[in-house]
């Protein structure tokens, strides 16, 4: 079975071309804004990635990609998990539009499992509630959900105004965890949208919380296979984690928690049992594996499950962990059954795809794991870059030392872990480690993005709307993959436009048969004739044009 | 009708300087509402008597929207109209958003309408402008007129200066004006002399120097004001010439702040008598 494949070379002429993109993009800014853009508009060179601007704010009128912190904490990192009980607390906007629009799914085990995520819980605060503190409010609303579902868990999230009048979410939650009792975990998270730069701050104060709230509170160990992994990262989007949970079992590997995609309390609170941690979104939760492995001494790996071969290198790096015969060949007729099947699929759309352009902007780690999918399918990714990303996650985790911690940076709590003296347990002796790091395991690291892509081709992060259009225009991809914001002002343009936050109403996407259903959606996507018949009235009918004479 | 917005630093006198000032209005037979905008509520005791009615904010709470003019403005000396914005308790809520709920209610339940017939407005303003609610009665065409009360201390006139700056800021884009500095004796060195450059600094006046006497004081525990209280007292007299002058006065412009240097050297001119 071949593991990597040849990648589709763009051309010389249109690689020379994108040389100038940056140019001419800036030019239309005022000089200041220009200036502070053309570092985040970068010409990539796999070999040495150059230094990007990431995770600076926004300049005030852009029309930024970009979320806010509550968006992160509370609708990617603590959303997906099924039985806590998520309450929003401000006013009601907030809490409605953060409501099952990221299409997360869960699979409650049976009927006395719970899932709250169909529900939208808010204290829906007034002007009253503004003026005179909404804690009132907050305790009456815990007061009822916890009558109404009797929930493990209540957690409490932070929106921009309960910030400005200071209203104190986790004395609220102290106070209502003694009130109610019975073993209920209440704990509340300061992640007011303002707090950072995107929603990037979201997802750090998010592993603050699992970490302090959760991880590491039951020690029981569950389930009778042996190799045991966490999978973080993963928000089931689209069913995404059913795919990847069903190549697991079919491993014979028992996943004790996925972070947080189908999860439960109960699989955080579990989370240290597992013998190692594969991180896929590294931008959202690479603190919660770190934090992991100094209190725990778990180690973490960079996985990217996203393509067939992907997948497949995922699971011999598992094999490779374990050092286990019975578990290398399990994983080995796995990879081969799957992969004749993905490869038929994979042929099949590549008639269409090979050779068509993509573009992806999307997230803090699709943009990267999609291009994958786009070389399993012949295509070449010419531009691409993250919203929320940090330099670490474009250049590799090598920068990290020189990356500036700034004020923005530091109004985001840093919590301080020690080893956990009494579960504190070394999964390999530092030998171990050391030959298996040597041997390609790449333990604790990300390459980032820029490694994968071309030379020449374009990164840049928190593309702008003018970015975006320039693009769009001058270099018609074929296909132009960011979300439910851009999706319409791109097809618009003539351009397709794949969401890569929701899938639209498609996926999973992840692992063998996510890939393969990937294939055919890009298949059809880029095979699609209608968008050379999209014409805007005016681009067939004669206009006058004409112009201010100051 | 003309709405005016006392402002100063915390301590400084601005509820009973204004309560009196109101008194001496309402003497001189004019139509005089104020509106208490502190959390506190005590911008209205002196000419109530007593706290004594429930605070805007706090019957909006109590009674949703079903809220009544006569529900939260008492009759206080001689028909004066008294309403308190009420807040938060201390360290809770924001007491600023309290004050733009409070005032856009007021004008909602028409306490501001022709056939009230009001002569005069006052806002009684907690503090400092800390903060967009605590600039509330000067914005949006509320308060145009404002007076600041203050001393001869360093940190009262500073206190002035960044209510000016303030001031500057709305005057230029709004209507509001500032009618003068008001002089709460304290009685430092050459007091009224500095008081009254400041004044002059700042493109304005010194419109009263009101000098410091304990009758004020015995006023205040009868809860009263001092033209209520001891109306033949010289004190009272004081109080009924600050209300004639700013029923008199034409003198609104748009202040120049001074900066911190213009500050200090005023002080060390003027604040220490040789």
């Amino acid at each position: 079975m071949i593991d990597t494949i040849d990648k589709t070379k763009a051309n010389d002429a249109l690689i020379a071309d994108l040389k100038d993109f940056r140019e001419e993009v800036v030019r239309k800014y005022p000089s200041k804004v220009g200036k502070k853009r053309a570092k985040s508009i970068i010409v990539n060179n796999p070999e040495e990635p150059p230094v990007i601007q990431a995770n600076v704010r926004t300049i005030p009128g852009i029309i930024t990609q970009r979320g806010c912190t509550y968006a992160g904490c509370k609708g990617v990192v603590l959303g997906p998990t099924r039985d806590i009980v998520n309450i929003t607390h401000g006013p009601i906007g907030c809490g409605f539009y953060s409501w099952l629009t990221r299409r997360n799914q869960t699979k409650p085990v049976d009927d006395n499992d719970s899932n709250f995520i169909t529900y939208c819980f808010s204290t829906d605060i007034q002007d009253a509630n503004i003026v005179f503190g909404g804690e009132e409010k907050l305790k009456q609303a815990i007061r009822e959900a916890y009558e109404l579902f009797h929930p493990k868990a209540i957690a409490i999230f932070s929106t921009c105004p309960v910030g400005l009048i200071g209203d104190d979410v986790h004395r609220v939650a102290r106070q209502m965890m003694e009130e109610i009792g019975n073993g209920i975990n209440i704990f509340g998270f300061s992640c007011e949208g303002y707090r950072g730069v995107s929603q990037s701050a979201g997802h750090h104060i998010a592993n603050n919380g699992l970490f302090k709230h959760l991880i590491g509170r039951d020690d029981e160990k569950r389930g009778s296979m042996k190799y045991r992994l966490n999978l973080l990262g993963e928000y089931n989007i689209g069913g995404d984690a059913f795919e990847l949970e069903r190549i697991f079992e079919k491993c014979g590997i028992h996943l004790v928690s996925t972070f947080s995609g189908n999860s439960t309390i109960q699989k955080f609170e579990n989370a240290h049992t597992a013998d190692l941690n594969m991180v896929m979104c590294h931008r959202s939760i690479n603190y919660v594996a770190e934090m992991m492995e100094t209190a725990f001494g778990i180690p973490w790996i960079k996985v990217q499950p996203i393509g067939a071969r992907s997948t497949a290198k995922m699971l011999r790096k598992i094999a490779q962990y374990f050092d286990d015969k019975e578990l290398t060949d399990k994983i080995e007729e796995v990879i081969a059954e799957e992969m004749l099947v993905a490869e038929v699929a994979r042929e099949r759309a590549r008639k269409t795809t090979c050779g068509k352009l993509a573009m992806l902007f999307v997230g803090g780690s699709r943009a990267h794991h999609y291009q994958d999918l786009f070389e399993e399918l012949g295509m070449t990714t010419i531009a691409a870059g993250y919203e929320f990303g940090h330099r670490d996650d474009y250049e590799g985790r090598r920068v990290i030392p020189t990356i500036q911690i700034d004020a923005d940076s530091r109004n985001i709590e840093e919590i301080t872990v020690t080893k956990d003296e009494k579960r504190y347990n070394p999964r390999k002796t530092e030998a171990e480690l050391k030959a298996l790091d040597e041997a390609g395991m790449d333990f604790n690291d990300y390459e980032g993005l820029m490694k994968q892509m071309e030379r020449g081709t374009l990164v840049i992060d928190d593309l702008s709307h003018h970015e975006m259009e320039q693009l769009i225009e001058r270099y018609h991809p074929d296909v132009f993959c960011a979300g439910i914001k851009e999706k319409y002002c791109v097809q618009k343009m003539g351009i397709p436009l794949k969401q890569l936050h929701n899938y639209d109403s498609g996926g999973p996407y992840a692992g063998f048969r996510g890939a393969m259903n990937f294939y055919r959606d890009i298949e059809m996507i880029v095979g699609c004739s209608i968008w050379k018949e999209l014409k805007a009235p005016w681009e067939s009918e004669d206009y006058i044009e004409a112009h201010y004479a100051y | 009708m003309r709405k005016i917005a006392i402002y100063g630093k915390g301590g400084i006198g601005k509820s009973t300087t204004t309560q009196n000032t109101v008194a001496g209005l309402a003497e001189m037979g004019k139509n005089v509402m104020v509106v208490g905008c502190d959390p506190k509520a005590d911008s209205t005791r002196l000419l109530l008597h007593g706290l004594a009615q429930k605070t805007v904010l706090d019957t909006l709470r109590d009674e949703g929207e079903d809220v009544e003019l006569d529900d939260v403005m008492k009759k206080g000396f001689k028909n004066t109209s008294c309403v308190e914005s009420g807040g938060p308790e201390p360290g809770v809520g924001c007491a600023g958003r309290g004050i733009i709920t409070s005032i856009n209610l007021l004008e909602q339940l028409g306490a501001y309408d022709d056939d009230k017939q009001l002569d005069y407005v006052f806002y009684d303003v907690l503090g400092d402008v800390v903060c967009g609610g605590f600039a509330m009665p000067i914005r949006d065409g509320k308060a145009q007129e404002v007076y600041i009360v203050c001393s001869g201390e360093m940190m009262a006139m500073y206190a002035a200066n960044n209510i000016c700056k303030s001031i500057s800021k709305f005057g230029k884009v709004g209507a509001v004006r500032l009618g003068g500095l008001i002089c709460n004796s304290r009685k430092v060195d050459n007091e009224a002399n500095m008081i009254a450059e400041f004044a002059k600094r700042l493109g304005t006046q010194m419109i009263h120097f009101v000098p410091r006497d304990n009758m004020v004081q015995h006023a205040e525990i009868n809860r009263k004001t001092v033209i209520d209280h001891a109306p033949e007292h010289i004190q009272a007299d004081e109080y009924r010439q600050l209300a004639k002058k700013i029923d008199q006065n034409s003198m609104h412009v748009i202040p120049t702040p001074l900066t911190m240097q213009e500050l200090e050297d005023l002080l060390v001119g003027f604040g220490i008598l040789n």
